[in-house]
């Protein structure tokens, strides 16, 4: 071989079309309108074969100024927007706009609507993390496990609907209380479906945990370590699978769940088998909160739900007919809503993609000025890049499912 | 100034004192409002000192206020998992001159943030690797979490068709 030849080669993995056989990356747009994208998102992805050169991800598509509509309504108006955020776990985002809500307004609700936040919290959990696998077989060409996954997300979906009316969107959560308390049926339905639920999973996880296809598409890809997630503020089964036992139900307990008895499960490699055990794990704690809560529950009998704080919640209906300072605090309520304490606050929570965060802004009038949502999807997805350079492009797949973008909460 | 019982302010107004203007710990929440030019130097120190160590930047938003000047404020809350400890810094930003040191040598979260803050606010980041819009599209005319920007406002259409 001469001289110029060696040199050829030496550059003749970057773009090479002066030989005789042209080496080109090549450009592939994947998306935005894509079945494994979930809804919207898009990949530039600059490979050289089927190996992953570099990625651009642009998100946005999903974008419905959030922001701005929150800061046009009022502090109630928000919370069915908070429903569209997250619409695996709708409830987790109702809980934490409501709670750093309380934070302004330094409220404490009763025990009851506590216990009644984790439990449709915790549901939510189970719902999100079906959702997550269940479609990450699908995507991995795997349809049995997704409907053994779907089904039983279904049945969590039951249970939701007899405790909020919805199945989706539920708007369960209200500043100061929750909707209404634990409806008679609900003990005894989610004594049936509880069981069912938890056979649905076993059934799942015999068709996937140790089937080789699987595992072998999974096991060291989409590696972050634990130094990565840090650096991009990765939260959740993400960076739990990193082996950072970080669960803000623990580091910073809210609501009850420091009388709440689950264990935080913790992987090694962070890689997306880790991702994939964290949360079959976190299902079947998120399970065993359920059924606590109910234990609880029905041990507080029925009462009140609500803080009887007469800024957030409106007079009965009773005294509003028969009163004239009730009728005039109802019609505030209802035509300005609250007025929320001048200040700043940023409450937090574990939802089921990690840390959702609000950062909320008054001027002590009745609109917020800011309601700023810190979307774990959003930042969970910016390493994606990072992840996957170097690795196949098949590995985008389940990387991308593990990551559970999900573009209400990713592009607001 | 107060340090309110938050480790990480009390380091704050001791090594860097004259970079920090105000403190305050509403809602148990540790708030240092800071020099703008000192800002990627008190991030460095958070995140490298034993006794803050805030491995994450956690959240990067800007609040506008239209009346007030100066107009912004871009706020930085981090997060420390080893001390379990969260702290917010606020640097105010002049409606004039948009631009704030970006944070993303030291933090890589703050790339995406940054971004969006750029999108939605118009703040620019000095340092950034690649400032370009990520929710909204190039064509985009304006910075939609400006007060100033009416929620009505169009867009003017865009593609082929023009």
């Amino acid at each position: 071989m001469d001289e110029s030849k060696d040199a050829r080669a030496a550059d003749a993995l970057p773009n090479d079309t002066r030989g005789d056989l042209h080496t080109e990356h090549q450009l592939l747009n994947m998306g935005p309108s894509h079945p494994a994208t979930h809804g919207t998102v898009k990949f530039m992805i600059e490979l050289d074969g089927e190996t992953i050169v570099d990625l651009d991800v642009q998100v946005g598509y999903l974008h419905r100024g959030f922001e701005k509509e929150c800061e046009s309504g009022s502090w109630y108006q928000v919370i069915p927007y908070t429903d569209r955020l997250n619409y695996n776990s709708a409830i987790l985002a109702n809980q934490g706009y409501c709670l750093a809500v309380e934070k302004l307004l330094d409220l404490e609700t009763p025990e009851r609507c506590q216990w009644l936040r984790v439990l449709a919290g915790e549901l939510s959990r189970v719902g999100d993390h079906l959702t997550r696998c269940g479609a990450a077989c699908l995507e991995l060409a795997a349809m049995t496990p997704f409907l053994y996954g779907i089904e039983a997300r279904e049945l969590v979906w039951d249970l939701q609907e007899i405790l909020c009316g919805a199945r989706v969107t539920s708007n369960y959560v209200r500043i100061g209380g929750v909707k209404h308390g634990l409806p008679d049926e609900f003990p005894a339905a989610c004594r049936e479906l509880l069981p069912k639920i938890r056979a649905l999973l076993v059934d799942f996880e015999k068709v996937v945990t140790r089937n080789r296809i699987f595992v072998d598409r999974l096991k060291d890809t989409g590696v972050l370590s634990k130094q990565d997630c840090l650096r991009y503020a990765v939260t959740g089964p993400m960076l739990r699978a990193a082996g950072v036992p970080l669960d803000l139900r623990k580091q910073e307990p809210y609501l009850v769940y420091d009388e709440i008895d689950f264990d935080v499960p913790v992987g090694s490699v962070g890689d997306n088998y880790d991702r994939y055990l964290v949360c079959v794990e976190e299902v079947r704690q998120s399970l065993r909160i359920v059924e606590q809560c109910l234990e609880r529950l029905e041990g507080l009998g029925p009462g009140p739900v609500d803080v009887q704080d007469p800024r957030v919640r409106w007079p009965a209906k009773g005294r509003v007919f028969g009163g004239m300072e009730e009728m005039i605090q109802q019609f505030k309520s209802v035509t300005e809503g609250p007025r929320v304490p001048a200040g700043e606050a940023y409450g937090a929570i574990e939802s089921a993609n990690g840390e959702l965060g609000f950062y909320l802004v008054s001027d002590g009038s009745s609109r917020p000025v800011k309601v700023r949502c810190r979307p774990p999807s959003f930042i969970n997805l910016a390493p994606l890049p990072e992840m996957l350079r170097g690795a196949m492009l098949a590995d985008l797949i389940p990387t991308f499912d593990f990551i559970n973008m999900v573009g209400g909460e990713c592009d607001r | 100034m107060d340090d309110f019982g938050s480790t990480a302010l009390a380091r704050l107004l001791e090594h860097c004192t004259d970079a920090v203007q105000a403190t305050h710990s509403q809602h148990g929440d540790a708030t240092a409002r800071v020099v703008a030019t000192r800002l990627v130097e008190l991030l460095r120190f958070l995140r490298d000192d034993a006794d803050c160590a805030f491995e994450m930047l956690t959240d990067l938003t800007v609040v506008d206020r239209l009346d007030e000047e100066p107009r912004f404020e871009v706020v930085y809350h981090l997060y420390s998992v080893a001390k379990n400890q969260r702290v917010r810094l606020k640097v105010a930003v002049q409606e004039g001159d948009p631009v704030v040191a970006s944070a993303t040598a030291l933090y890589a979260s703050a790339n995406w943030m940054e971004r969006e803050a750029f999108d939605l606010y118009g703040i620019r980041f000095d340092g950034h690797p690649d400032l370009r819009r990520i929710l909204l599209y190039e064509e985009f005319e304006g910075h939609p979490l400006r007060k100033d920007y009416s929620k009505l406002k169009r867009q003017p259409l865009i593609g082929p068709e023009g």
